[in-house]
């Protein structure tokens, strides 16, 4: 049986410091990649739509990035009235416990993949300003029934075609929209802990009953909270494409009935 | 009979470099297995620290081709045997010998933990509904994977401020228990930097005994460190009804 004594360099322990030092075999680098793309394709995209200011509305469609819809005729707005409302669903995704991890890994390779080494830097985790501002994301959570409302209401006037009930592809885009959006935001952590996760004992609190079954059920969206913040990413993004395509001409929305 | 080469660490504190081993491979074989080999056939003076060989006892800790794993719990043939197979020590922690750490700093962080405090006058009846969350942190065995995989104290040596997932998996079971009668969030913030950690869940991917550490207690600490330090309308909420909200 042969004994030999190995190469020291990559093996050694000492081969562990440094930006994307490891010893991983496996294709480490490969999902926090996939996240850098797809949040950056995201964010150049909204922010390009969002300052475009056109496009956003056709029939009784109108695109969620605008939602809701404030000053269109630029009375004492300047800009596209996107931007007036951009802040409130862009804190929530900003400070959503998901995301925080996602870009603390993809952006700022804080770490990259586990066990894999980090660039030498002072680190405070989210303990200084700025990040001691990701603890303020409850109320971010609260701010997303404002959005929540408006997005139900531009569902359901999906369906209303000049006062008469009626459907188009783009009337079940927005609902399916809407109802994603929903689920992403009672999947959140804070709200896991609001409705009952605060509780040390379920049997000897007010409403004990009740609120574990809401935790209970939160608990279920809430393991799959990174599934449900993507999918919903991905389908606002796709939402807000359908209507401007359709907007442009580009493509005909199908009226179903 | 199929034959591997394992890259294993060998040294001390003032240094050591991977000595290569070749191992015959049976069915079944574990690293741990191909370890004992090492020491029963090639070089009785490696030091490996183990005890149960059945993922119970969290002692068999070490980095298997870069990934923080119980060794007795980490079979040969899910690895790929084209190359060594690289087993060094846990990172987080000082090398004693070959691939044995010295862990004492997380017992003094333990120690640190104000214990279970019974509220007063309690009626020792617990529910099923209510012991569920602080069940699943006592599951951990205490294999360090955690602490070592951990970037805060990896990477970024923060062992005098911080405590690490695996304390804040104990500190959850405490603060969840439902015959508790102590707060201990103020230290969680102030002694334990609870808001060191960034939530990517490192952890939670190593954790042998699959504890959800990140969503389940951290985060779960997290929130109540947000009520008791961040947020004016819980803190007003608690101020009108006089309750602690748990
Ligand atoms: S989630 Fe927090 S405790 Fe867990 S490994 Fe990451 S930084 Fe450390
Ligand atoms: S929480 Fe899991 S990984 Fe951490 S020490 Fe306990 S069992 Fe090991
Ligand atoms: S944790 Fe993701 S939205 Fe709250
Ligand atoms: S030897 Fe006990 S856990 Fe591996």
């Amino acid at each position: 049986m042969a004994v030999s004594s190995g190469q020291a360099g990559l093996r050694n322990i000492e081969a562990r410091v440094g930006l994307g030092a490891t010893q991983r075999r496996d294709l480490w680098w490969v999902q926090p990649l996939a996240v850098f793309v797809g949040l950056a394709a995201f964010g150049i995209y909204a922010t390009l739509r969002a300052f475009q200011g056109n496009f956003y509305q056709w029939g009784p469609y109108l695109s969620p990035f605008y939602s809701p819809l404030i000053d269109p005729e630029h009375h004492w707005w300047p800009l596209s009235p996107a931007v007036l409302v951009l802040g409130g669903p862009l804190g929530f995704r900003t400070t959503c416990y998901y995301y925080r991890k996602a870009y603390y890994r993809a952006f700022f390779l804080d770490p990259a993949a586990c066990a894999v080494g980090e660039a030498r830097h002072k680190y405070s985790g989210e303990t200084k300003f700025p990040l001691i501002l990701q603890n303020i994301h409850r109320y971010f959570f609260y701010l997303s029934f404002v959005f929540l409302v408006s997005l139900w209401r531009d569902a359901v006037r999906g369906f209303m075609w000049n006062g008469h009930f009626g459907a188009g592809v783009g009337s079940f885009v927005l609902l399916i929209d809407a109802a994603l959006l929903t689920t992403y935001t009672f999947s959140c952590h804070s709200c896991r802990h609001m409705v009952g996760g605060n509780l040390d004992c379920f049997s000897c609190a007010k409403f004990g009953g009740t609120r574990l079954s809401l935790w209970k059920r939160v608990t279920s969206l809430n393991e799959h909270h990174m599934l449900i913040a993507w999918t919903s990413l991905f389908f606002v993004a796709f939402t807000d494409v359908y209507v401007m395509l359709v907007a442009m001409g580009k493509i005909q929305d199908l009226r179903l009935f | 009979m199929a034959e591997v080469v394992m890259a294993v660490h060998r040294g001390d504190a003032s240094g050591g470099k991977p000595v290569e081993y070749t191992v015959p491979l049976a069915p079944g074989m574990v690293v741990l297995d191909a370890l004992h080999y090492i020491q029963g056939h090639l070089s009785p003076d490696l030091a490996v620290r183990w005890n149960c060989k059945a993922g119970r006892c969290g002692s068999c800790s070490a980095e298997v081709n870069g990934k923080p794993r119980l060794t007795c719990k980490t079979r040969m043939d899910s690895l790929p045997s084209d190359k060594p197979i690289t087993v060094l020590p846990l990172k987080a922690f000082p090398v004693i010998k070959d691939l044995v750490t010295d862990v004492k700093w997380n017992y003094e962080v333990n120690r640190k933990i104000p214990a279970f405090s019974p509220r007063p006058g309690t009626d020792w009846k617990m529910y099923q509904e209510d012991v569920e969350r602080p069940q699943e942190f006592r599951k951990c065995i205490e294999c360090f994977l955690c602490q070592d995989v951990c970037h805060v104290l990896r990477d970024h040596g923060k062992h005098a401020e911080y405590a690490g997932p695996r304390f804040f998996v104990r500190v959850a079971g405490l603060e969840m228990h439902p015959l508790d009668g102590l707060s201990r969030i103020k230290g969680m913030r102030n002694q334990m930097g609870i808001g060191l950690c960034n939530i990517t869940k490192c952890c939670t991917e190593v954790c042998p005994e699959e504890i959800h550490i990140t969503d389940n207690a951290i985060i779960a600490l997290k929130e109540r460190v947000v009520d008791q330090f961040y947020d004016p309308l819980v803190w007003i909420a608690r101020k009108i009804t006089g309750s602690d909200g748990r």
